[in-house]
């Protein structure tokens, strides 16, 4: 019934809207509750960028995080109104159709708005460490936010593309926001001389598409496909590739992810974690809803190219994060690897796959905002020190600060019950439901990697020395100094009985003649891992020995961390453990969401 | 199914769990003493045993079905998974085996260094492995089947021996690589549920009544029993059991070789038997040919080790053949007594692994060559050693012998030459441990070996639960067996229903079956 009236509305507005466009330009109706979250950010964005002018001396940060927090927070509380909207009226389009207020739109600008609060509080401790003062940061990411919200409710490719561009040039400048970092301006500049390139793909995407059918409007788009059978449809798929290659660029899938590394390595730790999260929300929004409503007709000729991209994506991801030494870098092919997860949920075609997507992606926003919090505490003044090196017995020194990491990684491997595996789960029998088996089963290998170099860094958090340690909280931790927990980590490797004959060496790999006997892939990779391995085990014997003495000034302390900073690590942690223990609320919130998809 | 005013079997998961959880607050008061963690650590798994113990009477004797169920809504409508436990005769023992097994344990590793924390990941395991025994749900199950491996591969990789790392990952990617097809298998299974009758879930009973190809069938069979062998392990997956058994803290071998092996012979026993019977039948000769691979090679293997602990490793895994070999040949006998091997086996392991952490602690090694003439400083030990060692080569009398002797006679009627050759595993098995024995308790002692003294009251108390068990069960197993056999036969019916092809009558009805 929904359908048939909204039709109905359609065609009146636009022969109304062509009768009108004769003499002068008619201004639409304006529901405001629909648009209000974007313009609540960037009206904010505005206000706190004036006022920082104004006044005499640079904004002092806490009143810039004060007044994010709140900002972001009213867009919640708006985004919570709509939601209520939605639930009672239904989904509409409004403004001449523009944007769409539903289920779907506004559980993803709850998540940019959550994402934007939770980066904001890890913002505070990094840009006091780094002595940076005023707005800029904040103001810069809260239009960035506004502009994934855009992209979440546009029912239209102009604004589509209008939220891409808002969302990526407010990120150019936030990536090249540490300019003491020779890094972080190169990383802006290939952020923004490859990210421009895709927006001028996207663009003439557009334009075919337009082409094709006759219409920018994700509604009439798939009206026209649906009533009319395209014969010579090269117009129309051309527009339809370029537009996947501007959104999987804005996702990072294979093969438009050359940036991602870099970029995140490049980019300042929190704006890494709110580029994770926010523009790979506001990317899979709007393609989701182009793809499945504009072009849902023409399903069999994106399913193959989607699929495609899921599985580079998947595999890509999870074996290069083997070779990484940054946690950065590493994050970053593991962002990679999600983005082939979550398109599982596209390829799926179908609400369910568009329902796990959108759980994927809330879950992902938690773990990723907290893993590059935890990521940002330990970068140090200067947030350049990513080394894996550098987590090595973090158990020991910040025992609690190392669990919460550990949770979000093991999380991000999918450990069960944590949003990450429901995520997971739910993706996969997306796939599996719509028939594409060897899919899911490539999905779950790939994951059992990528939990490789996921387990690879919690082991060097909990196995490198510093286990004698007892654990303190929180606030306790800051005060063991580092030599302390190295000299009991060297006494405790000293005391440790040598037990089996193999004593001699640890890189013995072959002295059990089994495991290099048994003939086999799994048998194979296993060693070659190992190796990697042991010779980390091996160097860290080495090296907790040698520093009794040598390395009284040990850098290794243990890093403060900021209080809103471990609230924010803290949020994310409960959380996705809270809904991996209690997962009906959000999975029904998710699944919910996506049943109120408009238009269909 | 009945349903009953405590729930059983959601507190025998959720206490453990409890445990861990004020274990790891605990670690905000710095000043704590050390006891304290080990006393909520005892208190909880203690608690646990006692509900355990309750269960099992409280379960009714002749009932073959599913006990003490509790089935609750947890994911909502929209993922269909359902917090649904329920134990029967075959599962029972195995949630008391691991109640029993886990207070050892955690009083073994009371003075490991960080001993909060190692508590807290036992625990942890604890709830894990009594979540994969009791779960109905294939989901809930599959969390719980992965959430072994987070505890287990903190317990090795971080209080393990010299090649700890090494170990814990190969351990870890062996049985997470079997896990993920488990769960497209899992995933796949409830759609084709789904599109047949026309609601999603992931509950076993229901998913039992699926139709399936006999392709589709196999394959599933296949997706589900990858996890599944390489967590028992069985030949030619074991690889990774060794080295994990070695490199572990004894209590982390005990737990891994006595109760989370286990998980995986049970899986197959209520999952595969139960979802995919004709798969189950249609494999059956490749199954049962690398179980009996598995029991000849393990045994020939372990008569080449100088190192007691990869030697108990290896007998587990001919061991471990064993119980495979009851299972897939499908018959009643074969089953109930793979089901009565796998709680025996629990326990002879846990007593072998727990003697060898002994002797660890009182020599620093478990090399066979190194010690000499042991019997003479520590007859207590000897004579603990030897009970433990006669029940694990299957001495009647002893409670291997009652399981093995169930299984050979299962597996005879059914797959006559595999339980022939399966015979000679029994006697070597003979050989290597008699070897052992030999090395290290007979012979003349030297300095070292005189100097090593007896067992302690403590260690006397922890042994002695598992001894006066081993006995208990090779004399008197009927208590056990009752409650196994309603479930046995009601498994092996839904078979023989299923496939069309019923065990020869000699199985059912004994000598009236051949006239």
């Amino acid at each position: 019934v929904i359908a048939t009236l909204l039709a109905t509305a359609t065609t009146t507005t636009t022969t109304a809207a062509s009768h009108a466009s004769s003499d002068t330009i008619a201004v639409p109706p304006i529901r405001w509750l629909a648009i209000l979250p974007p313009i609540i950010m960037i009206g904010g964005a505005v206000v706190l960028l004036g006022v920082a002018s104004l006044v005499r001396r640079p904004l002092r940060i806490a009143v810039s995080t004060v007044s994010t927090v709140a900002i972001s927070g009213a867009a919640l509380g708006i985004a919570i109104w709509q939601w209520t909207d939605v639930q009672d009226h239904g989904a509409h389009t409004y403004i001449a159709n523009a944007v769409v207020m539903d289920g779907f739109s506004v559980f993803v600008t709850m998540l940019v708005a959550i994402a934007m609060l939770l980066s904001a509080l890890v913002a505070d401790g990094y840009l006091r460490r780094e002595g940076v003062e005023g707005a800029e940061f904040h103001v810069l990411a809260m239009v960035s936010a506004s502009g994934a919200m855009l992209m979440a409710m546009a029912n239209d490719l102009i604004i589509v593309f209008l939220g891409l561009e808002i969302l990526s040039i407010a990120l150019y400048v936030l990536t090249a926001f540490n300019y003491r970092r020779a890094a972080s301006g190169e990383a802006a500049l290939k952020y923004f001389i490859l990210g421009g390139f895709s927006s001028a793909i996207f663009v003439y995407g557009i334009a075919l598409t337009y082409g094709a059918t006759g219409s920018t409007n994700l509604t009439q788009i798939s009206d026209f496909l649906s009533r009319n059978l395209v014969l010579s449809n090269g117009l129309l798929l051309a527009g339809l590739a370029l537009l996947i290659v501007g959104f999987a660029f804005k996702v990072a899938a294979v093969p438009f992810h050359m940036w991602t590394p870099d970029v995140y390595q490049g980019a300042p730790s929190p704006v890494t974690g709110f580029m994770a999260a926010v523009a790979k929300a506001g990317a899979f929004a709007a393609m989701l809803r182009v793809l499945f409503s504009s072009f849902g007709v023409v399903t069999t000729d994106w399913r193959p190219i989607l699929y495609g991209l899921a599985v580079l994506s998947l595999v890509l991801g999870a074996f290069v994060a083997l070779r990484q030494r940054d946690v950065k870098r590493m994050l970053a092919y593991s962002s990679i690897n999600h983005a082939g997860f979550i398109l599982l949920g596209v390829v799926a075609g179908t609400t369910r796959g568009a329902s796990a997507a959108l759980y994927y992606l809330f879950a992902y926003m938690l773990m990723t905002i907290g893993s590059f919090a935890v990521v940002t505490v330990l970068g140090r003044l200067g947030d350049g020190d990513h080394d894996l090196s550098r987590y090595r017995g973090l158990a020991g020194r910040q025992p609690v600060l190392a669990l919460a990491f550990a949770v979000l990684l093991l999380a991000q491997a999918g450990m069960p019950f944590t949003t990450g595996l429901w995520a997971k789960l739910q993706v996969v029998f997306a796939v599996v439901v719509a028939g594409y088996v060897p899919l899911g089963v490539i999905a779950m290998v790939t994951a059992v990697v990528a939990g490789y170099f996921y387990l690879r860094v919690a082991v060097l958090m909990y196995a490198g020395g510093g286990l004698g340690e007892p654990e303190g909280g929180a606030g306790g931790s800051a005060e063991l100094s580092a030599d302390t927990t190295m000299v009991a980590g060297g006494l405790i490797r000293a005391a440790e009985p040598v037990g089996a004959p193999a004593a001699g060496g640890s890189g013995d790999v072959a002295g059990d003649g089994w495991t290099s006997a048994t003939p086999g892939a799994v048998s194979g990779a296993v060693s070659t891992l190992n190796e990697q391995i042991l010779l980390e085990d091996e160097a860290d014997a080495t090296e907790v020995a040698g520093e009794d003495e040598s390395d009284k000034a040990s850098p290794l302390g243990a890093e403060p961390v900021p209080v809103l900073t471990s609230v924010a690590i803290g949020i994310c942690t409960g959380v996705t453990v809270l809904f991996g223990v209690w997962p009906q609320p959000l999975i029904d919130f998710a699944n919910h969401a996506t049943l109120l998809f408009l238009p269909h | 199914m009945v349903h009953h005013s405590v729930p059983f079997l959601t507190l025998i998961v959720l206490i453990p769990a409890a445990g861990a959880g004020i274990l790891g607050l605990l670690g905000l008061d710095r000043r704590l003493p050390r006891e304290v963690p080990y006393a909520v650590a005892l208190v909880a798994s203690l608690a646990t045993l006692g509900f355990a113990i309750a269960a099992t009477v409280a379960m009714r004797v002749n009932d073959g079905g599913f006990q003490l169920v509790s089935n609750h809504d947890y994911t909502g409508t929209t993922l269909g998974v359902r917090w649904y436990l329920g134990v029967d005769g075959i599962s029972i023992f195995l949630v008391l085996m691991t109640a029993i097994l886990f207070p050892l344990a955690i009083i073994l590793g009371r003075h490991r260094q960080n001993a909060r924390v190692y508590l807290a990941w036992i625990l942890l395991l604890e709830a894990a492995v009594m979540g994969s025994f009791v779960s109905l749900d294939l989901i809930v199950f599959f969390f719980m089947f992965e959430l072994t491996l987070v505890p287990a591969y903190f317990i090795i990789a971080g209080w393990g021996h010299q090649r700890r790392a090494y170990a814990a990952i190969k351990f870890f990617l062996y049985t997470f690589l079997g896990s993920a097809f488990l769960l497209v298998g899992i995933l796949a299974l409830a759609f084709i549920h789904e599109s047949q009758f026309g609601y999603l879930t992931f509950s076993l009973g229901d998913l039992m009544r699926t139709h399936l190809s006999s392709s589709t069938e196999i394959l599933l069979f296949l997706a589900f029993t990858a996890a599944f062998a390489v967590k028992a392990p069985l030949f030619p997956l074991h690889t990774w059991s060794p080295d994990a058994y070695t490199e572990a803290p004894e209590e982390g071998s005990v737990l891994l070789a006595g109760v989370l092996a286990k998980i995986g012979t049970y899986g197959i026993i209520r999952f595969d038997l139960t979802l995919f019977p004709q798969a189950t039948r249609t494999l059956a000769p490749l199954f049962l040919t690398l179980a009996v691979i598995g029991i000849i090679y393990g045994a020939i293997v372990a008569c080449a080790q100088r190192d007691m602990k990869r030697l108990v490793a290896y007998s587990s895994l001919a061991q471990i053949g064993f119980i495979a070999l009851g299972t897939i040949a499908i018959s009643t006998q074969g089953l109930a007594g793979g089901v009565l091997l796998m709680v025996n086996h629990g326990l002879i392991v846990a007593a072998l692994f727990i003697l060898i952490g002994f002797l660890y602690q009182r020599r620093g090694t478990w090399q066979t060559g190194e010690m000499r003439g042991l019997q003479k400083a520590a007859p207590v030990l000897a004579g603990v050693f030897t009970v433990a060692m006669l029940a694990s080569i299957g001495v009647p009398g002893l409670n291997g012998f009652v399981s093995e002797f169930l299984v050979l006679s299962g597996t005879f009627i059914t797959h006559r030459w595999w339980a022939v050759v399966a015979v000679v595993g029994v006697i070597v098995a003979a050989v290597y441990l008699l070897w052992a024995y030999q090395q290290v308790f007979h012979g003349a002692p030297r300095e070292a070996d005189t100097k090593t003294h007896d067992l302690a009251l403590l260690e006397r108390c922890i042994m002695a639960p598992l001894i006066i068990l081993i006995v208990f069960l090779g004399v008197y197993p009927k208590p056990v067996l009752d409650r196994i056999n309603p479930s046995v036969q009601q498994l092996v019916a839904h078979v023989e229903s299923s496939t069309g092809h019923a065990q020869p009558p000699v199985a059912t009805k004994g000598v009236e079956g051949i006239k």
